[in-house]
């Protein structure tokens, strides 16, 4: 641990009734770092990012994010902290247009007052007008949410939560269902978002994620087995026989 | 897109305006007092039922209880209406606590004896206490169908506590107004009941923009949000049991105006406002009327309970097989109630069915389920 990390996770251990779905793990983010979550079904992926977004209490273990402790937290402080996520599958307002979803994450403080009472800052709408631009939604301003296609559903959760202006993105599956091409946007949306934002990007996607050109974590049986390179992960024996199948294969 | 829907919405909620108010200055001299008093009764219940669609309709909690609110109101009103009209009965207390040999008034009767108190009570008292009783219910998580059962049995719980308390607000009989006095005029008389007719009808208006204003923009978004998708409200840093507390306390401040029009104007509050059946009709009306769409719950209030009382008027005991054959209608042909199937794609539908209008072309929807894939 040291003062660059924005997050530390140490020995966090979640256990669902003697079920250890996360055992031990261990996990430094550095500011700005981009980094790559792999594991085969049942590693631990999503409950490593319930466990950051204080919707799973680890069982033991620490999570430390800008020095200070998120167990025990509520999800919306933690989320105001500056933790945001997009989840596996889409998960935006439906029945709310593009630019009410948009609102909804820039909008602060988050407070019912704030919302009933004042209108919309000015620099909340161009940001709003910004992040449409930047993932191709311009047109759809007050189309329906729920109309959108799979992939500018995708998008348009990834414009959220770039809206909310977390420090930390974890990003869970965000090219699960997308076209090749789509992937390849994505790729480089979330590659363009690092750097000034830390992202966490969770994928079983191999070619996305080698085009991400990060750091990879390998998680298995809820730890974490290897971290590197995508080509030092490749070589990796143990990677190799839980993960990535034998060359051969 | 439906142009079915764009003159829907302006022609017909215009139409329905004009209609509505047109209604509410002539039917004085229109109606008979005995009609016009049902109308200003139905008319109150239209209150409750916005608070209902608040809750349930934009916000997904089903609240079976909102007669407790109801009937809070309605005390609120009988008591003072009763307290300020005993000066003639023995100890200079209501009538009936001579019946208990009760001399002297329980204390929280006192605060009554002031209009002004009185005034603020009828919504602040419910209001209060829905959001207490919202707070512990959401800060624990309780949402779905136990919300509902929660809701209910806390009716069962105040029904069972006032219907017993004859010492205190003489139980289940319950408190009458008709006879009592309010501006020195009878309550029950001719000229009262036109007057609350006219505040009713004001009311319903004022709580119909307080509930537009309450829903429209980022808060109103707020609260479709926490129904569509609650953790994700939560995820992107909202606290979802602050949002719900208020609508909830709302809801309930609502639920005790209506309350209170409504015991002036059927003359009696007793604990039969808190009756499980009751609080069901409420969501009903809604139901039928439209969840989500603010007039449907008004439309819905009004249109229902007046079919009822003159279905039951012509065959008397037959109105229970039409509410509950209306209520089996919308739950499975028009999920979104009458209102919101006419201002959704229902009539081009319907038109389509016969025929009379083209399919719009269209792709088939391949795109996956969200709501399956979340690892909720």
């Amino acid at each position: 641990m040291n003062n660059k990390d924005l997050l530390n996770l140490i020995d966090i251990t979640v256990s669902f009734e003697g079920f250890l779905a996360l055992n031990k793990l261990n996990l430094n983010l550095k500011k700005g770092e981009l980094r790559a979550v792999i594991g085969p079904n049942g590693a631990g992926k999503t409950t490593f990012l319930d466990v950051i977004t204080g919707k799973v209490k680890p069982t033991k273990g620490e999570v430390i994010f800008k020095g200070k402790s998120l167990v025990g937290r509520k999800e919306h402080k933690i989320a105001r902290l500056g933790v945001g996520r997009k989840f596996q599958s889409p998960r935006i307002f439906e029945n709310l247009t593009v630019k009410e979803n948009l609102e909804i994450s820039v909008t602060t403080p988050k407070s019912p007052l704030n919302l009933i009472n004042k209108s919309i800052k000015d620099e909340q709408l161009n940001e709003i007008d910004r992040l449409m631009k930047i993932v191709n939604l311009a047109q759809k301003v007050d189309s329906k949410a729920g109309s959108l296609s799979h992939g500018q559903k995708q998008w348009l959760e990834i414009a959220m939560l770039v809206g909310q202006k977390p420090d930390l993105m974890l990003v869970d599956e965000p090219v699960a269902g997308l076209t090749d091409e789509e992937t390849d946007l994505t790729a480089d949306l979330l590659k363009s978002l690092s750097g000034e934002n830390t992202v966490v990007v969770i994928d079983h996607d191999m070619e996305f994620i080698r085009r991400l050109d990060s750091n990879v974590s390998v998680l298995n049986q809820g730890t974490v087995l290897c971290e590197g390179t995508m080509e030092t992960i490749q070589k990796d024996k143990k990677v190799i026989d839980v993960y990535l199948g034998r060359p051969e294969d | 897109m439906s142009f079915s829907k764009i003159k829907f919405d302006k022609k017909i909620v215009l139409s329905f305006w004009i209609i509505l108010i047109a209604l509410i200055i002539a039917a004085p001299t229109l109606l008979p007092v005995f009609r016009l008093n049902l109308l200003g009764r139905y008319l109150s219940l239209s209150i409750v039922a916005l608070g209902v669609d608040l809750i349930w309709g934009f916000t997904g909690l089903l609240s079976l209880g909102q007669g407790i609110f109801f009937a809070l109101g309605g005390y609120c009103a009988a008591m003072y209406l009763q307290i300020t009209s005993s000066s003639e009965f023995p100890n200079n207390i209501p009538e009936f606590f001579a019946l208990y040999g009760v001399e002297k008034l329980p204390f929280f009767w006192e605060p009554f004896r002031s209009p002004v108190f009185t005034f603020f009570a009828i919504w602040i008292i419910p209001a209060l206490i829905a959001g207490l009783i919202g707070f512990l219910v959401f800060r624990n998580r309780i949402k779905g169908v136990y919300f509902s059962i929660l809701t209910q049995a806390s009716l069962l719980v105040f029904f069972n506590f006032f219907n017993g308390q004859q010492k205190l607000i003489n139980g289940t009989n319950g408190l009458k107004t008709d006879v009592t006095q309010l501006f020195g005029q009878m309550v029950g008389s001719e000229p009262m009941q036109r007057l609350f007719f006219w505040i009713t009808a004001a009311l319903v208006i004022a709580s119909w923009f307080f509930a537009k204003w309450v829903v429209k923009g980022r808060f109103g978004n707020i609260l479709i949000g926490i129904r569509d998708d609650e953790p994700r409200v939560r995820f992107t840093g909202y606290n979802p049991v602050i949002f719900k507390t208020i609508i909830f306390s709302i809801a309930g401040g609502l639920a005790g105006i209506s309350g209170a029009l409504y015991t002036v104007q059927s003359g009696i509050v007793s604990p039969q406002f808190m009756t499980v059946p009751f609080s069901i009709e409420m969501v009903i009306w809604v139901a039928v009327g439209g969840r989500g769409t603010l007039l449907g719950a008004i439309l819905g209030a009004v249109f229902i309970n007046y079919a009822k009382s003159l279905v039951s008027e012509a065959l008397p005991a037959s109105w229970m097989f039409i509410q509950g054959g209306l209520f089996i209608l919308v739950v499975t042909a028009l999920p979104e109630g009458v209102l919101g199937w006419l201002q959704g794609d229902g009539p081009r539908n319907l038109l389509q069915r016969f025929g009379l209008k083209r399919k719009i072309e269209t792709y088939p929807s391949l795109e996956v389920n969200n709501k399956e894939g979340n690892n909720e």
